[in-house]
């Protein structure tokens, strides 16, 4: 790691200051730390360098509480106690299972559900200070594209940048169409889920719209209670636990008693630079009852546009059968994701 | 060229009060390791992938390599070193004896710290979960069936020595 100089803030306005106006310090960014199991993991590589380090994990920004109808999420409550939060358990298994399918119990014990959003991608290219990366340094090129490509995007890619988001935790919050709250010595805004993470473009450096003087404070997530009895997040990967993912999807079907589909959601995760959502795939699934052949036909709308780089172009199959399993499974009930054979 | 700037830390380790002034780069697992000479936790890959250098951070386990120590000031730490009463060792780390729960060893003061952290969390109901729950400890030895029955053996969970799972390609729990 660099050389760095620390604080640590006692409330909201004292970390605002600290970066208020794009503050920099001996030439490099100051930021916020709270988990610190991506930012410390990059600052060792020097894929990131900051000048000063501000700790916020002593904001009170960690509850879990009812919102209304729906529920709000402290930026700084840990992945484990929000997967874990009887609240969240109840209403929003999609939400439990999803985080518990990331990660390692010892990592979702530090992380931060602020810090899961803002994680940056795995993309070996980016991780290796030794090769060119339009992320990591704009203008340089693009190492992945040609490269090994096995985890990139087949969705929303562009010539500058084919890296994926590498959260399971965001698929989910994709899926229940959660809102993001920020805040910065300039005010307050709340941000639509599927507009915070953003497509790379010509600038893959940004991969949200959160700007360098914003604090997350918190997420809210609408009433979806209607989802809860049948939510599945399918996560396909290399080993059965602790490795990104190759594909996910959250599903969530709103199913009444007749068997008839109400309203759907759908989200993929490690297809593209964001979570991948596409409301008219999930529009064909409302009035409807089960049945394969329109799941694919859902499947074959979500990946409109698909394209593979070479060694993952097996994930745009893999993506069209998850997809389908994963709403088959949703049609059975609730999967829990804790470990059992049956999940 | 001036002398990096310092910050005052206060832990307690062990059960023991630490005071000390510390650059602000310095990991948890590098105070443990480098300046205070309790080496029990190791340090495998660094990047919180292996788990190796687990501890307990206010009864939670955390990858000592992934947080600054001056991110955990007034905290409580426990270490592989802080488990036994004199002679007298931890039920996990006699059950990792008894459960031939290891090989070469390096992992096994993270295993045994996390194993604890697994027990405080109380989210381990059946063996699968504990399997699921204790992957964030890679065992290179391959001990994982002893390190099974072991954790089992002192969460309440029947079944842990049975090496008998159903595994189907391609499927993928949690």
């Amino acid at each position: 790691m660099n050389p760095f100089t620390f604080s640590q803030a006692d409330n909201p306005q004292a970390a605002l200051a600290q970066v208020a106006g794009n503050a920099s310090f001996a030439g490099e960014a100051v930021r916020f730390i709270a988990g610190g199991t991506n930012l410390l993991d990059l600052m060792k590589e020097g894929v990131m360098v900051s000048g000063r380090l501000v700790d916020i994990n002593r904001l009170a920004l960690d509850k879990i509480e009812n919102d209304g109808e729906g529920l709000r999420l402290g930026a700084l409550a840990r992945n484990a106690d929000t997967a874990y939060h009887p609240l969240v358990r109840e209403r929003y298994p999609l939400l439990t299972a999803a985080i518990l399918a990331g990660a390692s119990p010892q990592l979702r014990n530090m992380a931060s559900n602020g810090g899961n959003l803002l994680q940056r991608t795995r993309c070996f290219y980016f991780y290796d200070v030794g090769t060119p990366c339009n992320k990591r340094e704009p203008g340089s090129g693009c190492s992945a594209i040609g490269g090994i490509t096995k985890q990139h995007a087949i969705l929303g890619a562009s010539e500058h940048c084919i890296a994926t988001h590498p959260s399971d935790m965001c698929v989910a919050l994709a899926a229940l169409e959660a809102t993001v709250h920020v805040e910065s010595a300039r005010g307050k805004r709340a941000i639509p889920f599927s507009e915070f993470h953003r497509l790379p473009g010509d600038a893959p450096q940004y991969d949200t719209v959160l700007e360098a003087d914003e604090l997350i404070t918190h997420l809210s997530l609408p009433d979806a209670q209607h989802y809860a009895a049948h939510s599945a997040y399918i996560k396909v990967r290399e080993r059965l636990s602790y490795a990104f993912a190759l594909v996910s999807v959250a599903a969530a079907l709103d199913i009444g008693a007749d068997g008839v589909i109400r309203s759907a959601r759908i989200a993929l995760g490690s297809v593209a630079h964001k979570p991948w959502r596409k409301p008219e795939a999930e529009a064909l699934l409302e009035g409807q009852k089960e049945d394969p052949a329109l799941f694919g036909r859902v499947a074959d709308v979500l990946l409109e546009g698909a394209a593979g780089q070479g060694h993952n172009d097996f994930k745009i199959g893999l993506a069209r059968k998850a997809i389908v399993r994963a709403l088959q499974t949703a049609v059975q009930g609730t999967v829990p994701n804790t470990g059992e054979p049956n999940d | 060229m001036t002398a990096p700037e310092r910050y005052p830390l206060t832990l307690r380790i062990n059960g023991q009060q630490h005071d000390m002034e510390l650059e602000a780069w310095v990991t948890l697992l590098d105070l443990l390791r480098e300046r205070l000479d309790l080496t029990g936790s190791k340090k495998g890959c660094d990047h919180g992938q292996c788990g190796a250098c687990t501890v307990l951070v206010d009864g939670k386990r955390i990858n000592s390599c992934m947080t600054l120590a001056v991110m955990q000031n007034g905290r409580e730490i426990t270490t592989i070193e802080g488990l036994a009463e004199g002679n007298k060792l931890h039920p996990m780390q006699q059950a990792f004896i008894d459960n031939d729960a290891f090989q070469c060893g390096y992992c096994t003061p993270g295993q045994i710290c996390s194993a604890i952290g697994l027990i405080n969390e109380g989210q381990a109901k059946t063996v699968a979960e504990v399997r699921e729950l204790m992957s964030g400890n890679v065992c290179r030895c391959g001990a994982y069936p002893g390190i099974r029955k072991a954790v089992c053996a002192i969460a309440g969970i029947d079944g842990g020595d049975n090496a008998e799972r159903p595994v189907v390609t391609g499927t993928v729990p949690a």
